[in-house]
């Protein structure tokens, strides 16, 4: 399929008109494979305006007289408008981007194009994070070991490589345990909690149905869990469904843990108190609001995860190998016509959690909205490869990591990090406990109405922010923190 | 001293009546001007002091097995349980703090026994620092067209202005006394601003005494004197800030609005402030969102709109931003009243002021706008926030909407302001608190009676001395982003949850952990915080 058989058009004069608070550029505009450009005219600035088609969510085109207008509604929440001239013209670029904005492939996506100067192909993608973890936990504690029975991705599709179960537990067991559960997602450790010596573990539901189905091997893995915690403690299973939809859930084969099955393991639907138990979150596919759930906990607790280098560990570890399919729920955002279930703004809820957690504890995290915004923007379109498939496996199918660039290379660059960082980061080595009352959670200004607020003030309070906290370094002779510091062991 | 019953009661638990901390165990203390709870613990030994003019409503609660519950509700919202072990004890409790709190004579009041030990030259230099002569000569008056009168001498046309006005050169003192007797309490139109950039003003008044058809030339006069005032323009805005309705009801009462066809080259504009019974009950109703315990997002957002505070505030700044753009983008000098010219006259000149002036953005800028509009314009102090015991009819969170204004404006423009929340906040806590002499009574001229300035001292050489606690560091002082107006876009979604932050966060907590809060927020608040 070639790109060049959906464009129609080459290129016409068109007016942009970004929204309220930008000027107008007029110019040539030129729709590309992957790109919609606009080359300004000569009076105006050089930069030349490129919107990754990816990013379009929506078009509505009108045509009046001889000119038309293009309404383009993208998945960061902008709204485009292009003013261009010649009717054909118009309806020629709509149906282009229409075509392209919607393609499926991931091979010909951008990203397997993108070659920006100054980063190598192969950079930052040497996370590895289960196995870095998993160097973490081993030296608090050898009850757990690293196993790669999903080598091959023939245990579990959606997990990646190399999981991390308890160490008396084998690859025969793994196996099993992996055909009861949803997806073949069978319980793996998520993070271990150093103070306390307990564990948090997700899967998917068990597929218990109508008739109560057991697996000796799952109920095993769960008991190796508390054999191996510190002595005596209790384990909850906390399943993100309602009761009412994990009993209903039964019904289509899904189910819950008996409670006769799992002594020592007791089921909740409720958030819980701090305790010092090991905790087996599940919802149902244990894709999403599992995820939700053990990232946030993590962020939370463990201060390691609330820097720079940590939050991107623990998204690669918690989300994109713990195999969120962003694919599917990202690949259209609010302003899309269509509403199939899988789409999803998962991510971004994770998203808006980090940024209340954010503003109730403003030294606690190393980055700022600025990273937050443009994971946002990234998952949704991205010229660069990590938020691309569904999951490792389709990851390596597709050599996502040897044919694209990581989008940490990009966001690690120094020139990036003062939009990133929070510059009064002070390392907090607490837990942090955000309220969830009503009245301490706000809407999410920066994202939701980021089109619609003159962005000066803002931009100019930041600077000042920055300056503030530079200077204060500067008179109390500190080093500053280093950019691209690896979590500490 | 004769109203304290009891003063002193043991084993007494305070209850924080948000948080769920547990009831802390102590000794109660009733003294001439506070209450005061100290924490039975031996590290600590922490301390509570609660003003008696602070208190807004006590109520005595049902008898469990733990003691006798009064529940004590202040002014600044902070909600105090205590838990008194004999009902004899709380009884005498409740009747004198009913006492102590309701104030008959202003010598009872704090600020009369008030005593920071300054000697009497620091007293006096302490209230001349606020000095509105020295204002209205930096807006650049007395100039050709405005003249100091001094017709309001010894308050003989209107008790509830300052003897010291200006009015346009034409606006003799003929003109002035025969339209002040058409206008509600004689509160004719005088200056509250002068805009020197383009030489316009912004003028006050109250209602004038139109019924369906009455007429007053000098009334007339007056207002074209306003016009003549301001070359380059062919007219003035009359803007007043009562919804249509409230305006028209009042013309069968005898008073109601500018007629366009009797008064020549006047543009009327009605804003919709709504009456200060109407933010009574808002205010209520937020608070009683605010005490719901463990509420859902959807009883705590319902409960937030059902109130209806948002959109009064968003009403006062879109008053202020109508004068402002009037006055700046217009080049048209505007005419202000309400009924009686005292509240939402006071709200809307004063936002219009921030938005014009940078230097009403300063510390001591802030002080001279409050001074100005509100203390010197004859702003109801006492009625409206209960110095003395009085009418509950009067009361009304007037300038409490005012601060909140500032506020909103502050987080829309994090480095345009030279003060800090806590700058906001101390000044609302003192003017309930009648520690200083600055908010008491009802006018300039009940002020002078009772010799403030001889027997009190004055909150703003308070605040001045301590201005390093109230100074914004994001506070950007080039003209860039300082000189010259803010522009604001006043969606609703602007005013969504930011007000959510000044109120709850004040409600929510006790001073010192306020005091944490503004730590935090002088370093983060930026529009994108985090």
């Amino acid at each position: 399929m070639e790109f060049s058989e959906l464009i129609r058009t080459g290129q016409a004069q068109a007016e942009l008109l970004r929204g309220p608070e930008m000027p107008p550029l007029r110019g040539t505009l030129c729709v590309t494979g992957h790109h919609l450009l606009l080359s300004p005219g000569p009076q105006a600035t050089p930069d030349l305006w490129l919107l990754l088609l990816r990013s379009v969510d929506s078009i509505e085109k009108r045509v009046a007289g001889d000119a038309g207008t293009i309404t383009l509604r993208c998945k960061d929440l902008r709204v485009l408008q292009l003013d261009i001239e010649g009717v054909e013209a118009t309806l020629d670029i709509a149906r282009s981007i229409e075509a392209l904005s919607s393609l499926e492939s991931v091979i010909t996506s951008f990203p397997f194009f993108y070659r920006p100067k100054g980063l190598r192909l192969g950079e930052s993608w040497h996370f590895h994070p289960p196995e870095r973890y998993y160097k973490r936990v081993a030296r608090e504690t050898r009850a757990w070991r690293l196993s790669e029975a999903n080598e091959d991705f023939s245990l579990c599709p959606s997990y990646p490589r190399a999981v991390i179960v308890p160490r008396t537990v084998d690859d025969d067991a793994l196996a099993r345990s992996a055909r009861f559960r949803q997806g073949g997602r069978f319980p793996v450790l998520s993070y271990y909690h150093a103070p306390s010596g307990t564990v948090l573990l997700r899967s998917s539901q068990p597929l218990t149905g109508p008739q109560k189905r057991r697996c000796a091997e799952d109920e095993e893995l769960l008991q190796a869990v508390l054999a191996g915690a510190r002595p005596g403690a209790r384990g909850f299973i906390v399943d993100t469904r309602s009761a009412q939809a994990a009993k209903q859930a039964r019904m289509t084969g899904g189910g819950t843990e008996a409670k006769s099955a799992y002594p020592g393991w007791k089921r909740l639907h409720r958030p819980l108190e701090r305790e010092g138990a090991c905790i087996l979150v599940h919802g149902a596919e244990g894709t999403d609001s599992t995820l939700l759930v053990t990232s946030l906990a993590q962020l939370i607790l463990d201060p390691l995860s609330r820097t720079m280098a940590g939050f991107q560990e623990l998204i690669e570890r918690e989300w994109i190998q713990a195999g969120h399919p962003f694919q599917l729920r990202c690949a259209h955002s609010a302003f899309s016509h269509t509403r199939p279930k899988h789409e999803a703004p998962i991510f971004l809820l994770f998203l808006d959690c980090v940024w209340q957690l954010g503003r109730q504890f403003p030294l606690s995290l190393e980055f700022g909205e600025g990273m937050l915004l443009a994971l946002f923007d990234h998952s949704y379109a991205s010229p660069f490869g990590t938020f691309l498939c569904n999951s490792e496996k389709e990851r390596c199918l597709c050599e996502v990591r040897t044919r694209t660039h990581s989008l940490w290379s990009g966001l690690n660059q120094p020139k990036e990090q003062r939009k990133l960082r929070n510059p009064l980061y002070a390392p907090n080595p607490l837990a942090i406990w955000p309220s969830v009352e009503p009245q301490s959670l706000r809407l999410w200004q920066g994202l939701f109405l980021r089109w619609t607020h003159p962005p000066e003030p803002s931009e100019v309070a930041w600077e000042k922010v920055w300056q503030i906290a530079t200077d204060q370094e500067k008179t109390e002779g500190s080093q500053p923190t280093d950019s691209a510091s690896e979590p500490q062991p | 001293m004769e109203h304290i019953r009891t003063p002193k009661v043991e084993n007494v638990r305070l209850v924080d009546g948000i948080s769920s901390k547990k009831a802390a165990l102590g000794t109660l203390y009733l003294t001439a001007t506070h209450v005061i709870f100290v924490e039975n613990a031996p590290d600590t030994r922490k301390e509570t002091w609660i003003l008696h003019s602070q208190i807004s409503t006590i109520e005595k609660q049902a008898t469990t097995a733990t003691g006798c519950p009064l529940l004590v509700r202040c002014k600044n919202f902070q909600l105090l349980q205590l838990v008194i072990p004999q009902e004899r004890d709380c009884h005498d409790v409740y009747i004198s703090l009913l006492r102590l709190a309701r104030p008959v004579k202003y010598e009872e009041l704090y600020c009369f026994s008030f005593n920071p030990k300054l000697d009497r030259e620091e007293r006096e230099q302490g209230w001349m620092l606020i000095d509105l002569s020295e204002e209205y000569k930096r807006m650049g008056l007395p100039n050709n067209y405005w003249q100091l009168s001094d017709v309001n001498r010894d308050y003989r046309v209107c008790d509830s202005y300052p003897t010291q006005l200006y009015v346009p050169k034409s606006a003799t003192a003929h003109i002035i006394v025969g339209s002040s007797k058409f206008r509600s309490r004689r509160r004719f139109p005088a200056l509250s601003y002068y805009y020197k950039d383009n030489h316009v003003s912004i003028c006050r008044s109250s209602q004038p005494l139109s019924g369906f058809s009455a007429r007053c030339l000098e009334d007339e006069q007056m207002l074209q004197a306003i016009r003549k005032a301001s070359p380059g323009s062919d007219f003035i805005y009359v803007v007043d800030t009562r919804p249509k309705l409230n305006a028209m009801a009042n013309r069968a009462a005898g008073k109601g609005y500018e007629n366009e066809d009797n008064y020549s080259n006047i543009k009327f504009q009605f804003i919709g402030i709504e009456n200060i019974h109407v933010m009574r009950n808002s205010l209520q109703k937020m608070l009683e969102v605010c005490e719901l315990k463990s509420p859902s997002m959807s009883d705590f957002l319902w409960g937030l709109e059902n109130s209806g505070w948002l959109r009064h505030i968003k009403a006062i700044m879109d008053a202020g931003i109508f004068i402002a753009k009037a006055v700046s983008e217009e080049g048209a000098s505007v005419l202000v009243h309400c009924s009686d010219g005292w509240d939402r006259t006071a709200q809307a000149c004063s936002v219009a002021g921030l938005l014009l002036d940078p230097h009403y953005r300063t510390l001591k800028g802030f002080m001279v706008l409050i001074e100005k509009d509100w203390i010197s314009f004859g702003h109801k102090f006492n009625h409206r926030y209960g110095n003395l015991d009085g009418d509950p009819r009067e009361i009304s969170p007037v300038i409490d909407q005012f601060i909140e204004c500032v506020w909103q404006l502050m987080e829309q423009f994090p480095c345009a302001f030279e003060f800090n929340e806590r700058f906001l906040i101390h000044i609302q806590h003192h003017i309930y608190s009648c520690q200083f002499g600055n908010f008491l009574c009802n006018s300039q001229k009940e002020r002078q009676e009772l010799k403030i300035q001889e027997r009190t001292y004055s909150l703003w050489a308070h605040l001045w001395k301590n201005r390093g606690d109230y100074l914004n560091p994001l506070f950007r002082d080039d003209p860039s982003q300082t000189q010259g107006t803010l522009h604001l876009p006043t969606m609703p979604c602007n005013f969504m949850y930011k007000t959510v932050g000044l109120w709850f966060e004040r409600f929510l907590r006790r001073p010192e952990d306020v005091d944490v809060q503004i730590v935090t927020w002088c370093f983060t608040k930026c529009c994108c915080p985090l």
